[in-house]
């Protein structure tokens, strides 16, 4: 029995007339690894942008394990346990690589808001060392303490991603997470995914790189203009013509 | 009726101020991409243009007062007017008008020294920083202005002969009381036409459109190969000359001192909030507007049902605004609008 | 920003606590040992502390303070003529006033960001000003301002049994009387109890929230943190502090004026700030006391001072900078204040809490060996 975690019913989104989504219709069940593949322009973005409440879908809804996410704002929907993790770094920067992951710890723990003034952020223990590890995992445990602003590129992106894991997620949304990384820092990346998915954790991910898609997805959505042409396991998605025509010939160039 | 139709022109004479300075805030602000807390302040200088000039053509001699036969009687005469009986009382009775003049040249001096040496700095630092290093620009210029020409403020009088007032009510069938004062006319007449002019300059030379274009999307015309920045400093320069002038000519209306500046600072960008940043549009529309309400929310009627409605009008229709439609009555959507 | 242990913040909170106790002695060099000044400096450093709580910690820029302190002033010298003249209810009253006054403002000026926030505010204390001016005269005494009589009824006192026949009543804490040195040991206590917990709330979790939003407001609501409440309180709370300052001022003088609502009033507290430093614990005390002190310095020359001062001078040049020197003082000391306002803004945003921060900074890695300029591109990035 397979328990459908986000259902994405018949969205539309259009911007100044021009169709970005149009009869979009998604299922992600739970524990599976759906990815979300498509030309630049597709509406892939406006997608994710859709489920985290930054965009409102002008028709449909977007359900997540039986609640409406339509209307919410967007921090009630992190709270509900979707999270994004952004394609560009959407970081702190003046603040230390600790705080930049205890903040999302606490909002988990502590709600959306919480007015505890007289405690120490810095005394919080549990909190502090969950932060640590979950930066030592991700390769950037060794310097807590510096500004995230002053991170290289692709650590910062690490980094990204270790706010968005720290929050435990029922429902993580990751944004090409490897776009613009080395190999072996993609591969180490792909390697941390499937970590992540061997402890069930559901995910949609869009992703450019065919490699990280095919060895990650269980499932794949194509979409082109703004519409799904095709969805399966990655078997029948690599297998359909029209897929090919929209897309992978494209990007083989 | 007669009143209200009063009001509406009392209004519009302030409103002219409000919508000149307004004016200038926004074309900085569209262009430069500064919020400028000294604009107030180029207002102000303005007016002491007025000031000073009135003061250098009244530099007095004694002259024998020959009305005194009884004995050697003595009064102070300008020199100007002296030795030049006939030109110089009229140059002297025209010190405001000729104000003018002078201030065009100052204020474009000393807008263009302030964008070089100050704002051109500021562009890409944060608007706090530009509102802060501005505000204490503006009370740099205030304190000046109070060290040279005190806390009191000093009347100017507009030429003799348009000193009395219109009497407009038979001009548009009105009551037969129905005066105003010719000078305010004029101020409204002044005021329509440098709008028209900044309008029709942005409008219709190469030099505005490309400005216009660059308030749009700066970046676009920078690719173009334009030197934006250059003319960005000029308008910085305008923007200065159209609050000079405003100060100029609202002398005779309000006495000038070292504080008007701030405090029409304050209405003005509540103005600009209204009319929507980085619309000159609706700068002048908010300008006038507000003029008009302030001036219909003093008539002791209205004042009657809610007290004190003068004094915060505008700053209550601002909120409103804010809350309501965030850009202002014609701002672009996304301009600032967070 | 470092991770301070909580040793450390007790060091520092003690440290400051005995800074400002020992202020008499040690302020006795510069000639400001007198109460009249100290509890400038204690007073303006609770307002400042409260500012830098918005503006420090989130970023957001209120030039509409000054209101909440003119509404504690009002508030404490309402309590003084109908309740007492203790200072206790005074103080608790005009926090509780100004916490609500600036509940009202903040939740609609919060309703946006950046310079419309500014100018909300600013619009805000504008109107206040006017109305304090002109409507609310019954309330506010317009432009005499508020001040105490001799029929006040003072109801807590007429009950213990306390009355006034002959000369105004002073201030008191259950007797003692609050001017001269208790009243400036009053304020020191006052402030050392703002700092406490302004010291606090930066080091909790929620001080870290608020430095979130400061650093990137769209993440922390996909972060799941609703930053609308965190900003309303961080509002109200700075509000609640300029209350207690303006209750102070009036415990120090019983009367309260609307110019203490001017926005020029506003903009000396974001210069006390920036210039001692925003976003940092001891800069903004620092930031009002060198204003004070100059203030009180710059004001109080005069001619007669000057041309005593530069006497060995020839005469001509004497004048000349005599004449240079007195736009800057006495009467001309806003303009000294609007000069530092700027060179803060160009050459130090950080204000001097950065300063000495890229000192030490500068000596640290000297010791270390790299070249200076180095540190210095390192410093500027900083900033």
């Amino acid at each position: 029995m397979d328990n459908v975690v986000l259902h994405v019913a018949d969205v539309h989104k259009s911007f100044a007339g021009l169709h970005a989504l149009s009869d979009i219709d998604l299922s992600v069940k739970e524990g599976e690894t759906h990815a979300i593949i498509g030309p630049n322009g597709a509406g892939k973005s406006t997608l994710l942008n859709v489920c985290i409440g930054r965009l409102r879908p002008d028709s449909g809804h977007v359900v997540f394990n039986g609640e409406n996410l339509t209307g919410k704002q967007p921090h009630q929907i992190n709270q509900l346990g979707v999270v994004r993790v952004f394609q560009t770094p959407e970081i702190f920067p003046e603040l230390s690589l600790l705080e930049n992951v205890m903040i999302p710890i606490l909002a988990k723990r502590d709600g959306s808001f919480k007015l505890s003034w007289f405690r120490r952020f810095a005394g919080e223990n549990n909190v502090r060392s969950k932060a640590e590890g979950i930066l030592q995992d991700l390769g950037i445990g060794s310097f807590t303490n510096s500004e995230a602003g002053s991170l290289s590129r692709g650590d910062k992106r690490r980094l990204e991603l270790a706010m968005g894991l720290a929050q435990e997620p029922r429902l993580l949304l990751l944004d090409e997470p490897t776009a613009g990384m080395a190999r072996h820092d993609t591969n180490a990346t792909i390697d941390l995914l499937k970590r992540i998915k061997a402890q069930g954790m559901t995910k949609v991910i869009i992703e450019h790189d065919m490699h990280v898609v095919f060895s990650l997805a269980d499932r794949i959505s194509v979409l082109a203009g703004g519409r799904i042409i095709c969805q399966g396991t990655p078997e029948e998605v690599k297998a359909d013509p029209k897929v090919k025509e929209a897309y992978l010939g494209e990007e083989q160039v | 009726m007669d009143a209200l139709f009063l009001q509406v022109l009392n209004g519009l004479d302030k409103g002219g101020a409000y919508a000149l300075i307004a004016l200038g805030l926004t074309l900085v602000f569209g262009t430069l991409g500064v919020v400028n807390f000294a604009h107030g302040a180029l207002f102000m200088a303005g007016a002491f243009c007025a000031v000073t000039l009135e003061k250098v053509l009244t530099i007095s001699t004694k002259v024998k007062d020959e009305s005194i036969t009884f004995f050697d009687a003595y009064k102070e005469v300008p020199i100007l007017e002296a030795k030049f009986p006939v030109v110089g009382a009229f140059i002297v009775d025209f010190s405001v008008p000729f104000a003018i003049l002078l201030a065009i040249p100052v204020m474009l001096f000393l807008g263009l020294l302030m964008e070089r040496g100050l704002i051109r700095h500021f562009y890409k630092r944060p608007h706090a920083d530009q509102i802060l290093v501005t505000f204490g620009l503006a009370i740099i210029f205030q304190e000046i202005i109070r060290h040279y020409f005190g806390a009191n403020p000093i009347p100017q009088s507009a030429p003799s002969m348009v000193s009395g007032s219109a009497n407009i009510g038979a001009l548009f069938g009105l009551g037969e009381n129905v005066v105003y004062p010719w000078w305010r006319l004029i101020y409204l007449t002044f005021a329509a036409i440098v709008i028209a002019s900044v309008f029709a300059f942005l409008q219709f030379t190469t030099f505005g459109m490309v400005v216009r274009a660059g308030m749009q999307d700066r970046e676009m015309v920078g690719l173009l190969g334009i030197d934006i920045q250059r003319r960005f400093t000029i308008v910085f320069g305008m923007a200065a000359v159209v609050a000079g002038l405003a100060g100029v000519m609202y002398t005779p209306i309000l006495p000038p001192d070292y504080h008007m500046g701030m405090d029409f600072l304050v209405l003005s960008f509540v103005v600009v909030v209204v009319g929507g940043m980085g619309s000159l549009g609706g700068a002048v529309l908010a300008g006038f507007l507000l003029g008009i309400l302030q001036s219909f929310a003093s008539m002791n009627e209205i004042k009657s049902i809610i007290p004190g409605i003068d004094q915060i009008i505008i700053y209550l229709v601002a909120v409103i605004v804010l809350l309501v439609r965030p850009r202002g009555l014609l701002g672009r959507k996304g301009v600032m609008e967070e | 920003m470092k991770n301070s242990s909580a040793l450390s913040d007790w060091v520092l909170f003690l440290a400051f606590a005995a800074a400002v106790l020992t202020m008499p002695l040690w302020l006795a060099p510069f000639g400001a040992n007198y109460p009249d000044l100290m509890q400038k400096f204690a007073i303006f450093g609770v307002f400042a502390i409260g500012f830098n709580i918005l503006f420090g910690l989130t970023g957001y820029l209120s030039f509409g303070h000054a209101a909440f302190l003119g509404v504690g002033s009002y508030t404490a010298v309402w309590s003084f003529k109908l309740l007492s003249m203790n200072v206790l209810p005074a103080i608790m009253f005009s926090i509780v006033v100004a916490g609500v006054f600036a509940f009202l403002i903040g939740y609609i000026s919060l309703r946006r960001s950046g310079i419309y926030f500014s100018i909300l505010t600013l619009a805000f204390a504008q109107m206040s000003y006017n109305l304090a001016y002109s409507v609310l005269t019954p309330i506010t005494n317009g432009e005499t301002g508020l001040q105490l009589s001799l029929s006040d009824a003072r109801v807590l006192d007429a009950m213990a049994g306390i009355t006034v026949t002959r000369s105004l009543p002073s201030t008191n804490l259950f007797g003692m009387k609050m001017s001269g040195m208790p009243g400036f040991y009053f304020c020191a206590v006052v402030l050392i109890v703002a700092f406490f917990i302004a010291l606090r709330i930066t080091r909790s979790p929620f001080g870290a929230m608020l430095k979130g939003i400061k650093s990137n407001q769209t993440r922390m609501a996909y972060t799941g943190l609703n930053t609308r409440p965190y900003l309303l309180w961080a509002f109200v709370i700075s509000g609640m502090f300029a209350g207690l300052a303006g209750a102070m001022m009036a415990v120090t003088d019983p009367l309260a004026g609307a110019e203490r609502m001017q926005w020029t009033a506003s903009g000396e507290v974001v210069l006390m700030t920036i210039l001692g430093g925003a976003g940092t614990l001891i800069g903004p005390v620092l930031g009002a006391a060198l204003i004070k002190y100059f203030e009180n310095i710059f004001s109080s020359f005069n001619e007669r001072i000057l041309n005593r001062a530069f006497e060995a001078l020839p005469d001509s040049i004497q004048s000349i900078v005599v004449d240079t020197v007195g736009l800057f003082v006495g009467e001309g000391w806003h303009l000294t204040l609007g000069l530092l306002f700027m060179i803060t803004v160009i050459f130090l945003p950080g204000g001097i809490m950065e300063g000495v921060r890229r000192i030490t900074a500068l000596f640290d890695r000297d010791k270390s060996g790299s070249s200076s300029a180095a540190s210095n591109t390192a410093a500027a990035e900083h900033s």
